[in-house]
């Protein structure tokens, strides 16, 4: 299937990074698959061998959501925030924190439609220049050249 | 759990962190781009930015700093020229990170094709 954009990825200021991508399908429906738990294992998975057996999602300003991630060997991450804002089907700002020893960002997604194409902005702002780049360093995890060879299997059997 | 990144050993927090700050700043992402076509005096510099000396001698230490540019032989000129390896390490690092939301965003691809067709035929089922 080819992808209506590429993913671009900055980081617009000391603190901030910023990821744009535009997809083939109306707002409403990013709006859905980005916040409903019966979607969102289905994608925003990562890294190669990793699944997402609990996604709690509380779509509310004030509600919590808890997504956690685990792999074949039993390694679990965890990741959990607080929703500030919930206007459906443009815009979704909430909190995000892997745990205790992690600082809590603030992400701000924004959803615009043109034609029936939607480009997504997301941004994530942290505390500090320091945590931020902390965080896209293991961000990383273990390599995305895993996660492209799973991709290539993936569209290949589709 | 142990997260360990292959091939960026060299890479310590705090050469990334000046790294990524010597970016975040415009007149020095102009600087480096003049770099990238050759090594340049400060006064060479200075000119198509419209600064003075001494505040382009201030970008030039934060690069410098960061390791983005180091200074050329030549006594007089002194002339800064642009360290690539550095640069290319907190771009690589940036592209690993996008790599892994590309994937991410293929599959929400394929889901979205996928719920597109569920809601036209919900809609023509309802006619």
């Amino acid at each position: 299937m080819p992808s209506p954009g590429a993913t671009t990825i900055t980081t617009p200021g000391d603190r901030e990074v910023t990821m744009t991508r535009r997809f083939d399908a109306p707002r409403a429906l990013v709006f859905e698959a980005w916040t409903n738990p019966e979607h969102v294992p289905h994608w925003m998975l990562g890294p190669e061998g990793w699944t997402m057996p609990v996604c709690e999602i509380d779509l509310r300003v004030g509600g919590t959501w808890h997504f956690v991630w685990r792999k074949a060997d039993g390694a679990e991450m965890a990741m959990t925030g607080v929703y500030r804002e919930v206007k459906p089907p443009e815009r979704l700002v909430s909190t995000e924190k892997w745990g205790p020893e992690w600082p809590e960002t603030i992400n701000t997604l924004t959803l615009s439609e043109k034609d029936g194409t939607t480009t997504l902005t997301n941004t994530v702002l942290y505390p500090s220049t320091e945590a931020r780049d902390a965080a896209l360093k293991t961000g990383m995890k273990e390599g995305a050249t895993q996660s492209f060879d799973r991709l290539a299997r993936y569209l290949r059997t589709r | 759990m142990v997260i360990q990144l292959k091939g960026y050993g060299r890479l310590t927090p705090d050469r990334l962190n000046a790294t990524f700050a010597a970016l975040a700043d415009p007149t020095r992402r102009a600087i480096l781009a003049r770099l990238a076509s050759g090594e340049a005096s400060v006064t060479e510099l200075a000119e198509p930015f419209d600064l003075t000396q001494p505040a382009v001698s201030k970008h030039l230490k934060v690069l410098e700093r960061a390791g983005l540019i180091s200074r050329g032989k030549d006594a007089q000129r002194r002339p800064r020229r642009l360290e690539a390896a550095p640069l290319a390490e907190a771009t690589d690092w940036l592209e690993r990170y996008r790599q892994v939301w590309e994937g991410n965003f293929q599959r929400l691809d394929a889901l979205l094709a996928k719920m597109k067709t569920t809601e036209k035929t919900r809609a023509h089922d309802t006619r």
